[in-house]
């Protein structure tokens, strides 16, 4: 074999391998979301989200009060974690742009973000729940805004750093103050990238389940009261898929497709803003 | 700078404001420094740092407890599972950014982030609903028919074939860790300039020659970082490996046996830790998670930003 036929082959190996590879990636895509909407649109039905838990056995349960909680404790977090993420951001956008402290703490939040989740769970049960005495849904809405907090952060940061520093200059030359070029001028021009760095971070928080075990807990009734334990449907999905019943299992994945459907649909649409705004 | 528009009293409060919360994040990791250390106080005052670190005890009613299981099924998952990710990853990459048709670049990179997206929860059912019991019924009895006669390699697969064990954990976790190392990898890749790899190919290098010996040492840096921030995310996972792990305090040579890791010992028993010496315990396990993926975080940061000043030279 000569030198040539030799370099052709082993090139030809390797980018057969590496398409292999992408191939593999896909496969377990649809392997893993294939399995969840099959399990799951079987086990949809409206019963599910208009009636509370039954007990084992009995027919006809829902998790309605899982839907409602997953839904509360995600809105408190958002209303929490958003704005401290978005001032902060301004602060390292505008303020403190180019000191040092707003590289230090860019780079925190840069390792907050990948920072096992269920640290913060026992971070926030020593805070917000060995005071009280029980779990509660504010500690789990704290829990979940405190990893929410660095993903808003820094993409505010980002993307208050693409408005061009001439659009500021425009409107301090007509004598505006800073926090008024901030809110009416760079705050108009970065809207789109900061609403898409709010969607994606709900969606990184929607389906948390670690850092909510032992902050909210889980409650199979039916309950507004954030000073209560509180049930959420990750939580839910793990007590009932290593549960022993059948039907446990069922509204399990019907409880998983729903979450990664709400979660793809988010990211996906995150994407898009993205692409069609930042071409 | 716009300092002198700060004289505007507005101004100073919003700024305060924004500081305040910006300075959040400092308080954030400082907070859970402080409140693990000293919730974790009481298992530090009795077993000590190096005693608690080496022990293999994790006995409730002894209370007498030791991190080491726990650790091992942490190191060992998040190694194997590194070892089955990467090379699929940087195939991905290397697919992506050299081989693939332009129309199905965006569609193939966006299909593997959305794998990214998909919570670790439904990795974790997944693993045990459909994963497991493949795994116990058709893969781990083959791999043991093929290794039974190789010495050494045969103790890795001893016992019988559960589905909740070792291997299985790390399959899930590697396709976990997939997505993130492929797409750091493809920004890396997608730095390496063109006319670079003109110059290779006008020499007369095949594509593959192009990527092994150009594209792949300029962007090491940056592809490096992307396996050590992999390897954070790995160590802190939860969910994925909590249905399919067991929780089972031993160290076993088996990659077939069940075990634990700090992030499984921590979701099964944080709950129903009834003295205070088994709680404190576990907020130390989780005080040596938080510091060991703090560490190895700051590494991949470190890392990603002399990438990052490299490439913009």
């Amino acid at each position: 074999m000569t030198c040539e036929q030799r370099r052709k082959i082993e090139g030809r190996i390797a980018l057969t391998l590496s398409t292999l590879a992408a191939l593999l990636g896909l496969f377990w895509l649809v392997f893993i979301l294939g399995d969840v909407l099959v399990h799951g649109i079987k086990a949809l039905n409206p019963s599910l989200f208009l009636n509370d838990p039954t007990p084992p056995g009995v027919e006809g349960g829902g998790l309605r009060n899982a839907f409602i909680g997953q839904l509360i404790i995600t809105l408190c977090a958002t209303l929490i974690g958003v704005p401290v993420g978005v001032l902060g951001g301004t602060f390292l956008a505008e303020y403190a742009r180019g000191k040092k402290i707003a590289r230090i703490i860019s780079i925190l939040s840069d390792i907050m973000v990948s920072v096992p989740s269920i640290v913060i769970g026992t971070f926030i049960y020593a805070i917000l729940v060995k005071p009280v005495g029980h779990f509660n849904g504010w500690a789990g809405a704290v829990a979940l805004a405190i990893i929410m907090i660095p993903v808003v952060l820094r993409t505010t940061e980002d993307m208050l750093s693409l408005v061009p520093w001439t659009l500021r200059e425009a409107a301090f030359a007509l004598g505006a103050p800073y926090y008024k070029v901030i809110v009416q001028v760079v705050y108009r021009g970065a809207a789109t990238g900061i609403l898409t760095g709010i969607l994606l971070s709900i969606a990184r928080v929607a389906g948390e389940t670690a850092p909510l075990l032992f902050t909210s807990f889980n409650n199979s009734f039916f309950t507004l009261d954030m000073k209560q334990p509180m049930s959420s449907l990750t939580v839910t999905i793990f007590q009932y898929a290593m549960g022993p019943y059948d039907n446990w299992h069922a509204q399990a994945w019907a409880a998983a497709f729903v979450i990664t459907m709400f979660i793809l649909i988010l990211t996906i649409v995150g994407r898009l803003i993205i692409k069609w705004r930042y071409r | 700078m716009a300092t002198a528009s700060k004289k505007n009293p507005f101004d100073l409060i919003f700024s305060s404001i924004t500081a305040i919360s910006s300075f959040s994040v400092i308080l954030i990791v400082i907070g859970i420094i402080y409140v693990l250390v000293s919730e974790s106080s009481l298992a530090i005052g009795k077993f000590g740092v190096i005693k608690f670190l080496t022990s293999i005890d994790w006995d409730p009613v002894k209370e007498s407890f030791g991190a080491l299981t726990n650790i091992y099924g942490t190191v060992i998952t998040t190694f194997l599972s590194l070892i089955m990710a990467i090379p699929v990853a940087i195939g991905i990459a290397i697919f992506v950014t050299e081989i693939s048709p332009n129309f199905l670049k965006g569609p193939i990179g966006a299909a593997i982030e959305l794998l990214a997206a998909v919570p670790s929860i439904i990795y974790g059912m997944w693993g045990l609903f459909t994963l497991s019991p493949i795994m116990s019924n058709y893969i781990e009895p083959a791999l043991k028919k093929i290794t039974a006669s190789i010495p050494l390699v045969e103790i890795l697969f001893r016992g019988t074939p559960m589905g909740i064990d070792i291997l299985t954990a790390s399959v899930i976790l590697s396709i976990m860790i997939i997505p993130f190392t492929a797409s750091i990898s493809r920004d890396s890749f997608n730095l390496t300039p063109a006319v670079v790899k003109e110059s290779a190919y006008a020499l007369g290098a095949t594509k593959w020659e192009v990527v092994k010996n150009v594209v792949i040492p300029y962007s090491k840096l940056g592809v490096f970082g992307g396996i050590v921030l992999s390897l954070g995310r790995a160590l802190g996972e939860t969910m994925a490996v909590a249905f399919v792990l067991g929780n089972n305090h031993r160290i076993t040579t088996s990659l077939l046996d069940a075990a634990a890791t700090i992030t499984v010992t921590l979701a099964n028993e944080f709950t129903e830790a009834d003295k205070d010496i088994y709680l404190s315990s576990l907020f130390y396990l989780a005080l040596v998670l938080f510091v060991m993926s703090f560490i190895i975080l700051a590494a991949a940061k470190f890392f990603l930003l002399k990438a990052e000043r490299k490439y913009s030279r």
